[in-house]
């Protein structure tokens, strides 16, 4: 808008798609290139700025700010009307029903004792396939970055599990592990005893890991193979002219380097492990008991599946579950900042 | 060149008069979910409702049975909602519902053969709504695979056997034929009160308020958790979830893995359909317990929505869909109990079914004489989903080994206090 040089028409020499788009986009910027030119002398130049980020803003407002204060407004109401001025208000009730706790230790202790065991779940999910997660993903770009065999083909079909859909991961692995699954049919076709791997607490928490660490690696593994690709090849050559260890190698040039992409990995990793929903809730239903319940789980049976839906207490999770969120933000854009400094 | 304006004129003319028509015709929504093939059936009869009502639209949803159960009362608190809906939360939907006794051609006629299931689909309080006609009714009950017990050698337990008779039998006739589901319970409220009012639970108090753990109830509570203990029942229905998730044995039966399937009467069309001949399976009379032998009535109702802007369309298309050639037409492609007291009396012809599903239909209609009145009064409690699904929750939760049974008591009565004091608010 600065420029006052006109905007080139679509060449006649143009043809094909291309220009089916171009005209009428030319058409358009000259419609608009006036009033904006009017705009900017009224309000300067620098201000413009503002102009241009207000689409963005309204939308952001519209579908995250918005959503998020009435959210919290659901959680000081009760009953179970939809509308807030439906509901009355009933300050901290519902998140003193949510902490009203025994021992935060003991789940049985908390008069919500499905939120708790939903949270220590969720804890436990969170540790296990994060640490994981991040072992596997980064074992595979540093493989995947080495000069191997069909290396396109070994990148591709890592990364393919990403593109399908959370419903289909998990039906296609309950098919593997029920009863009757692919997995049973070849233990027991070598002899073993058949194992109700989705029924026994232990096996369920370890297939929902496995799932999601088979579903999201290949995500994850792509950010660090880019960290790789970025790291320079004449550090490595100095490395070998010294025959450093490889070992020493990877611990004293590969890992510092790609540490920034590892932060970023770790964080969208926990960030997505305490979100958790639907694979586990497609794969397990939260069971056996309660043995696979994760917060969000919690939060959608408490606000939708009961008769009563209870909004209230289902937003009051909710708060709960985004200032842990907002907590592991902060502690990205802490960490980033510390590393960017350094 | 005269004709051609004058053919170019008419059609000006009629196309507007066509556009008159298309824009005077009134549209009604219906939000339906289907078990069997009744969507295929309603869709045929709505048809020919179109054709005799050209001033009426009707548009027929087709929704998953979770959508009716979790979407629909959103949309409907949110006055968002569809014209009519088939529900089986009758008592959950009730205050959405539209008296329809304003619009109705014959309200007596609604009166005389709905009556007794018209109070399901009342607001609290309200004795005299019209607001919808049961699409069918079910009752819960067990289908048998005979064939098994044959292969087993195995006599199948008498009409008035108990719980714990079948629970012995199916359990050696699996054992004898390597079944790996001796008994097998949908993961459901009303399957389990089919057992804890056998079992004598009274579920209210002399005041109408849920007292829902007494001896009967914990006897029937008691029995299933047992069951899973013993091996009658496996863990991959009641123990494999958590909270209010419905697990059926569907897939189980018909691959002839179940010995006895406890569901209800919705089934039959689906077992006609899938089973086949592939073996012999037959329904049979709800067990007995300690206090009768009583299954749960249920159903899925049509119902009008109050927020609909044409309440006369509404309540033409319930007339036409609740009359008695339509409606009789309609159970009997179906395989549905008749939820009309008239075709009930008069016995309805299933002429397309299998003899092992009329047969089952029999045992089925036959079963609703010995429903238990607490049965009844469950059924009509509009907050009874609060009930049923604490009773899940807690119930599985225990059998999966997270705590006793006492406990599961406990928190099933917290459960229920609070959601109802929720709903009061």
């Amino acid at each position: 808008m600065a420029s006052d040089a006109p905007i080139p028409a679509a060449s006649s020499d143009r043809a094909g798609t291309a220009s089916l788009f171009a005209a009428p986009l030319a058409l358009l910027m000259r419609l608009i290139d006036w009033p904006m030119q009017v705009l900017q002398r009224l309000i300067g130049e620098r201000r413009m700025a503002y102009v241009f980020l207000l689409p963005n803003l309204v939308f952001f407002s519209l579908f995250v700010f918005l959503p998020l204060v009435i959210n919290f407004i659901f959680s000081v109401t009760g009953g179970a009307g939809l509308f807030p001025s439906e509901r009355p208000y009933v300050g901290a009730q519902q998140y003193a029903y949510l902490f009203d706790c025994g021992s935060f230790l003991d789940a049985s202790s908390c008069r919500e004792d499905h939120f708790w065991r939903g949270v220590a779940n969720t804890a436990r999910f969170t540790v296990f396939q994060v640490t994981a997660m991040v072992l596997f993903s980064l074992l595979t770009a540093v493989v995947l970055n080495m000069k191997i065999k069909a290396r396109g083909f070994f990148r591709a079909v890592y990364f393919f599990p990403v593109l399908l859909s959370p419903v289909v991961v998990a039906l296609t692995w309950k098919w593997i592990l029920q009863r009757d699954g692919l997995l049973n049919a070849a233990i027991t076709s070598l002899g073993g005893e058949r194992i109700l791997f989705l029924v026994d607490p232990s096996w369920a928490m370890f297939w929902i890991v496995f799932v999601s660490i088979w579903a999201h690696m290949g995500f994850y593994t792509l950010i660090l193979l880019a960290g790789l690709q970025a790291i320079p090849a004449d550090l490595y050559e100095a490395a070998e002219m010294d025959a450093t260890p490889r070992w020493r190698v990877f611990w004293r040039i590969t890992l510092p380097l790609l540490w920034p992409n590892m932060i970023v990995v770790i964080v969208l990793a926990l960030i997505r492990g305490v979100q958790t929903f639907d694979e586990v809730f497609v794969l397990t239903g939260g069971g056996p008991g309660t043995a696979t319940l994760m917060v969000v789980h919690y939060i959608y049976e408490t606000a939708f599946a009961n008769q009563v839906q209870n909004f209230g207490l289902a937003a009051a999770a909710s708060v709960v579950l985004g200032v842990v969120l907002f907590a592991l933000t902060l502690a990205q854009l802490a960490a980033s900042r510390r590393k960017g400094a350094a | 060149m005269h004709s051609k304006h004058w053919i170019s004129a008419l059609a000006l003319t009629a196309g507007l008069v066509m556009g008159g028509i298309a824009q005077a015709q009134t549209t009604v929504r219906i939000a339906w979910y289907s078990d069997g093939n009744e969507g295929e059936v309603i869709t045929d009869l709505l048809k020919r409702f179109e054709a005799q009502n050209k001033d009426i639209k009707v548009v027929l949803d087709q929704v998953p049975y979770k959508a009716i159960t979790e979407n629909l009362p959103v949309q409907l608190a949110s006055g968002q909602g569809p014209d009519i809906a088939r529900v089986v939360d009758l008592g959950g939907i009730a205050r959405y519902a539209l008296d329809l006794r304003p619009h109705l051609k014959d309200a007596a006629y609604w009166e005389k053969n709905f009556g007794p299931f018209l109070p399901w689909m009342r607001p609290e309080g309200d004795t005299k709504a019209i607001t919808g006609f049961m699409t069918q009714l079910t009752v819960t009950g067990p289908f048998v695979n005979k064939t098994l017990f044959e292969q087993a050698g195995i006599a199948l337990p008498s009409a008035k056997a108990t719980w714990e008779d079948w629970g012995k039998a199916v359990k050696d006739v699996a054992a004898k034929v390597q079944a790996p589901f001796p008994l097998a319970m949908d993961r459901s409220g009303h399957r389990f009160f089919s057992v804890a009012i056998s079992e004598g639970a009274k579920v209210f108090d002399a005041k109408g308020e849920p007292a829902v753990i007494d001896d009967g109830f914990k006897r029937g509570a008691k029995l299933v958790y047992d069951w899973h203990n013993n091996g009658v029942m496996k863990k991959e229905l009641w123990g494999s979830v958590s909270g209010t998730a419905y697990r059926g044995a569907n897939d189980e039966f018909k691959n002839a893995q179940v010995v006895m399937y406890q569901s209800g009467s919705w089934q039959i069309a689906q077992f006609d359909k899938t089973v086949g001949d592939a073996f012999d399976w037959i329904a049979v009379p709800s067990p007995c317990g300690a206090g009768n032998c009583s299954g749960m009535p249920g159903g899925a109702g049509l119902v009008a929505i109050k927020t609909t802007k044409s309440p006369e369309a509404v309540a033409k298309v319930m007339d036409y869909l609740a009359s008695e050639p339509v409606l009789s037409e309609f159970y009997a492609r179906s395989l549905f109990v008749p939820g009309h007291l008239g075709i009930a009396a008069k016995g309805l012809d299933y002429q397309g079914a299998s003899a092992p599903a009329k047969a089952a239909l029999k045992v089925f209609s036959d079963q609703v004489a010995q429903l238990s009145p607490v049965a009844y009064q469950l059924q009509g409690y509009t907050s009874n989903r609060v009930i049923f699904n604490a009773v899940i929750s807690r119930l599985g939760q225990a059998i999966s080994g997270e705590g006793s049974l006492d406990e599961a008591y406990k928190r099933m009565e917290s459960d229920i206090a609070q959601q109802i004091a929720e709903r009061k608010k």
